[in-house]
């Protein structure tokens, strides 16, 4: 399953402390702003709580965050299931011998960047974002961690954007979200 | 002077201290020439000392009645939310411009060259909440004292900063308003190997 089967009743009040800012960072777009989420000590924690229970105990090794609101939920699951948490950066932030993967943007290119070494050939890892909105980024993420021979697991994020058909785009890989916002 | 180091601290011998030292690797000349750059990522990798540095943090902060850990992106999310989750307190992320959508107040600051800015967003951090502000590592203090400033101005109380790493203060050169600083480590030198 890809989401919750039955709600699990903690979603509700995750769905409801996420605040969305209309036109942001552009007319037409409706921004999900989990800012307020990070303000609900309860909201905050089962948002963990959920990942966490999801994925302790299947041996990952690996949590990978994308810059930089990935960097906010991904260390919290790192620390609770016992993994390393990796931090996926946009250029020229990490220091030393990195690996880098283009990605599409609706108009040009971005790059994302990983540490050489900062993961194993072998390790199971996840991917955590807060959105996933096209997939595009994720998928950048997931080619990175392919590349060094990490087997992806699943990708997780907080809130899921189904029209933009980012599960479709990340193909054959596991998308696990908490909430879907039409 | 305002800096308390851990070790001097209430953590004398403390053998996490010397794990998270141990952990962190330092990258020479980044992002220029001359700098040593304290890289915690591999902090990150070592899942028993990054549990360490949170589990320091906390034990320090959980008491003191702190209801708002703010965190400078992007190093800053790495630890703030851990330690916020633990001690009950809300995170707040303090960002670069025309990150944080909605209303912002916003606070410069100087850097070596040129200025850069910090923004906060209206109404995450209430008048009389206790504070604490979290980054990887401090230098001049710049970004820490806007960080100050940000939460100062709707009234919060900044009750320390924590870092994972800080140098001994140059005399006079670290700029926090008279704030306690409370960090685990002085910075790595590079060794032969």
């Amino acid at each position: 399953m890809a989401t919750q089967d039955e709600q699990d009743p903690r979603i509700s009040k995750i769905s409801s402390a996420i605040r969305v800012i209309p036109n942001f960072p552009k007319p037409g777009i409706m921004f999900q702003d989990i800012t307020t989420l990070l303000l609900d000590t309860k909201a905050f924690r089962d948002t963990i709580d959920l990942f966490v229970e999801r994925y302790r105990g299947k041996d990952i090794s690996v949590v990978a965050g994308i810059e930089a609101r990935g960097f906010i939920f991904g260390p919290p699951i790192a620390l609770a299931i016992g993994a390393k948490f990796v931090p996926m950066r946009k250029p020229n932030k990490l220091p030393g011998e990195v690996i880098s993967e283009e990605y599409s943007l609706e108009y040009g290119t971005d790059k994302m960047e990983m540490h050489v070494g900062a993961v194993q050939a072998g390790e199971r890892a996840l991917i955590i974002d807060d959105l996933i909105a096209t997939g595009g980024t994720l998928c950048a993420a997931i080619r990175l961690l392919e590349r060094v021979g990490v087997h992806v697991v699943e990708c997780a994020c907080v809130i899921e954007l189904p029209e933009l058909k980012g599960r479709e785009r990340l193909g054959d890989k596991p998308l696990f979200v908490l909430v879907s916002s039409t | 002077m305002v800096e308390m180091f851990a070790a001097e601290n209430g953590l004398k011998g403390d053998p996490r201290l010397q794990a998270i030292s141990n952990a962190i690797r330092v990258v020479p000349h980044f992002p220029k020439q001359g700098i040593m750059f304290q890289d915690i990522t591999t902090l990150l990798l070592d899942h028993k000392a990054f549990k360490h540095t949170v589990d320091i943090f906390v034990d320090r902060y959980k008491d003191m009645d702190i209801s708002v850990v703010a965190g400078v992106e992007a190093r800053g999310f790495m630890f703030g939310p851990s330690i916020a989750l633990a001690i009950g307190a809300k995170f707040v992320p303090l960002r670069k411009p025309k990150k944080l959508p909605g209303e912002v107040i916003a606070e410069a600051y100087e850097l070596e060259y040129g200025r850069d800015c910090l923004e906060m967003h209206v109404g995450a951090v209430e008048a009389g909440e206790r504070a604490i502000v979290i980054d990887d590592l401090v230098a001049t203090g710049g970004t820490l004292s806007a960080a100050i400033r940000l939460l100062e101005r709707v009234g919060a109380q900044v009750v320390e900063c924590g870092c994972v790493i800080g140098l001994r203060e140059v005399k006079g050169q670290l700029r926090l308003n008279g704030k306690p600083l409370y960090i685990l480590v002085e910075p790595r030198e590079i060794d032969g190997c």
